[in-house]
């Protein structure tokens, strides 16, 4: 029991850690990959190769004076950019990271709790982050900010659905909500081969998700100037950025798992598998970034409800289809 | 705790204030547009943010000084610029340039127009999201810059043509720069164009949006891109060819229905016609005098090597610098195709050093007027891109 204990707050304090830096050197991967594809260095200046960038900004973020706007709602202005952090975090704890280890003779799996409906729990926490968008640009009482979370809204609308549909193939096949479960059934297989328009449809809805580009409505900086927090400064600004930037992570994380088979891989030891793959993915939404333009917000509502939807279903009933053919 | 009355917006008259500084409005402009949701219901353009009273300067400055003035008011195509106002002092004076100073404007005037249409290609990407476009922009505009560095001495404002010719022959250097930029620019606009034009999400964002009609481009006083995107080939360099313009053999696109894409399409393929317009006249360039001091002693200024070396020729030069030209009594107007549109220069001279009058016909200045009639009915995320489409420069149409 006291093993236990110790385990897990060891393994919470290690995703903790590795979670907030993650999101910090995020900042100057996606900086870094930006300046790659535009011919340029990226920061340079902090340390070698500006390797001590983010936490040059972060220094500097946290001593910029912290400004609440005079009509703001004080109490949901503050709780906003908490209510974007917190989910992000927490979705972590059940997301098996690598194989089983073994320590003084007993079994330690790296995760930190495998609960049987795992799926779920990353969904319902995933969908509450974007309160935190509503909420700060309700909050804020300035007309981009209002602008902005309106139209976080209408992207969650669209979007939630289809990128709930588009695990079920994957819940199927596995026929399993907890994760660990999920990874063990890819050993041999990785669920990206059964699932490739699953696979695309949770890449395309979780970038929805984000906020980020080509679906950064919310913050459209060329239209709503920084959208949803437009008034935040400070360290209630750098908390939105460690969600958006936690969210990456999670999210890549999420895939991985789901459908790159997670920590299973040859050779390697399997927590490096797993970052590779998470690194891999995270790539993959940098590069969206920084190559497409911005759809519109009534576009992404078609793009939501008139493609991704009826095609993630068209995919759980083709899935099921074949499942019964082959006797499964 | 405020109460809930506090900080609750209004919605039902829901009027949001786009600018004078916003991300983008390229510039100054302000914008007072009424929402109903996110559909622009108008949309007002209020302009003098950008107010330098130009017109008014250049009474205050020899012709050759208020030619400086011109390359401030459109700074992003400064070498357009000059040429219009000289062309203008030049039909005030009778004054014909020699035919090499004449190609050396065509070049510099073209290659200004492509520099122009580069930052407007990447901003117009920025507003629309694709951030990469901006810096493969600026990497081509550079080479331009670094063109006209090397024939004017400066980047932007070059103020190199004078009444009578240019200020400097030609070298050897700036035809190699030209030629190498003209190898490697083609398959530029081809990686521009792969980004963009394509693209299913720039199609959705561009197609039908922002459409005015022929008819109304028209009665805004529309010219330039923005009328060719409507289907208009009005263009001045073919029409009433100026500087040469018409040894040249070039083509004038036009789009059809007058949206945004059209207009995009128009500015790419400008580009590459302005490349070919550089080509011709770089391979071309004729041999000869490049001032034509020894026709109009009266109003042209000598060489700088005929100043330095013979006496008539120094004496000259000192008589510009102190007392200017002085032409006429009369009055002159020229328009000029400017990568923008229709640049108008309406000079009147009392025969004195100074311009009596100067006014400037704005082509930034029309389109900026036909914002409301464009936006009306679109959303939010269109107004932007209507906004960027239309190309306008906050400098030359406040002056």
């Amino acid at each position: 029991m006291i093993f236990w204990l110790i385990t897990t707050l060891v393994k919470i304090l290690i995703i903790f850690g590795v979670l907030l830096l993650a999101a910090a050197y995020l900042t100057l991967l996606e900086r870094k990959v930006a300046a790659r594809i535009q011919n340029r260095l990226g920061p340079m200046e902090a340390g070698f190769h500006g390797l001590l960038q983010p936490i040059a900004d972060g220094i500097k973020l946290f001593f910029k004076e912290d400004i609440v706007p005079a009509d703001a709602n004080k109490i949901l202005f503050i709780l906003a950019p908490i209510v974007v952090v917190i989910p992000v975090l927490t979705t972590f704890a059940v997301i098996p990271f690598g194989a089983p280890i073994k320590i003084f003779g007993h079994i330690v799996p790296l995760q930190i709790t495998n609960v049987n409906i795992g799926i779920l729990f990353i969904l319902a926490l995933s969908s509450l982050g974007i309160y935190g968008v509503v909420i700060g640009g309700w909050a804020s009482n300035s007309k981009y900010s209002l602008l902005g979370a309106i139209r976080t809204v209408a992207q969650m609308i669209s979007y939630e659905l289809s990128l709930v549909l588009s695990i079920i193939g994957v819940i199927m096949i596995a026929g399993n909500l907890s994760l660990a479960q999920i990874v063990s059934s890819q050993a041999h297989m990785w669920f990206i081969v059964y699932q490739p328009i699953g696979f695309l449809i949770y890449l395309i809805a979780s970038t929805a998700e984000m906020n980020r580009v080509p679906f950064d409505l919310g913050e459209a900086e060329g239209e709503l100037v920084a959208g949803f927090h437009t008034e935040y400064s400070s360290m209630k600004f750098a908390f939105y950025f460690i969600g958006e930037y936690g969210q990456i992570v999670v999210n890549a994380a999420i895939i991985t798992t789901l459908f790159l088979g997670g920590w299973e891989g040859p050779f390697l030891p399997s927590v490096l598998w797993f970052v590779i793959k998470v690194f891999l993915v995270i790539l993959i939404y940098l590069w969206f970034r920084w190559t497409y333009p911005r759809l519109r917000y009534d576009e992404l509502m078609d793009l939501g409800w008139k493609i991704l939807l009826p095609l993630s279903l068209a995919n759980i009933v083709v899935t099921g289809f074949i499942m019964v053919l082959l006797g499964k | 705790m405020s109460g809930y009355k506090d900080f609750l917006i209004d919605v039902d008259d829901f009027a949001v204030n786009i600018g004078p500084q916003h991300p983008s409005t390229h510039g100054v402009l302000r914008i007072l547009a009424k929402l109903d949701g996110e559909t622009v219901i108008s949309a007002e353009p209020i302009i003098g943010y950008l107010h330098t009273g130009m017109e008014k300067f250049a009474e205050f400055r020899t012709y050759h000084q208020a030619e400086t003035i011109t390359d401030r008011m459109d700074y992003v195509s400064g070498a357009s610029n000059n040429l219009g106002y000289i062309l203008t002092v030049e039909k005030l004076c009778g004054v014909k340039p020699p035919k090499k100073a004449e190609y050396v404007r065509v070049i510099l005037a073209e290659l200004t127009r492509i520099s122009s249409h580069l930052v407007w290609l990447g901003t117009h990407a920025v507003d629309l999201g694709a951030l990469t476009e901006f810096l493969y922009c600026f990497r081509e505009r550079e080479l331009i810059l670094d063109i006209i560095d090397t024939m004017a001495g400066s980047r932007m404002t070059p103020s190199f043509f004078r009444v009578g010719g240019i200020a400097m022959d030609v070298h050897q250097d700036f035809i190699n720069k030209i030629r190498d930029f003209i190898k490697i620019f083609p398959e530029k606009i081809s990686e521009y164009e792969a980004l963009l034009t394509k693209n299913k999400i720039w199609l959705e964002r561009t197609k039908n949006i922002g459409v005015i009609s022929a008819e109304d481009a028209v009665s805004f006083a529309f010219t330039g891109p923005n009328l060719r995107g409507s289907g208009l080939k009005y263009d001045i360099r073919k029409i009433n060819p100026y500087s040469s313009y018409e040894d040249f053999d070039f083509d004038i696109p036009a789009g059809d229905s007058g949206d945004v894409y059209d207009r995009y399409l128009v500015r790419i393929e400008e580009m590459r016609q302005s490349l070919k317009i550089v080509a011709q006249a770089v391979e071309n360039i004729p041999e000869g005098v490049y001032l034509s001091y020894d026709e109009y002693p009266q109003y042209v200024i000598p060489p700088k090597k005929r100043a330095l070396t013979t006496m008539e020729g120094m004496i000259s030069l000192f008589k510009y610098g102190m007392d200017g030209i002085k032409p006429p009594k009369g009055e002159a107007y020229v328009s000029i195709e400017n990568p923008r549109g229709e640049l108008g220069y309406y000079i009147v001279s009392d025969g004195s050093a100074f311009p009596y009058r100067m006014r400037v016909r704005s082509p930034s200045f029309c389109s900026i007027s036909a914002i409301c009639k464009m936006c009306k009915g679109y959303l939010l995320a269109d107004l932007v891109s209507i906004i960027g489409s239309i190309d306008f420069l906050l400098g030359e149409s406040d002056r």
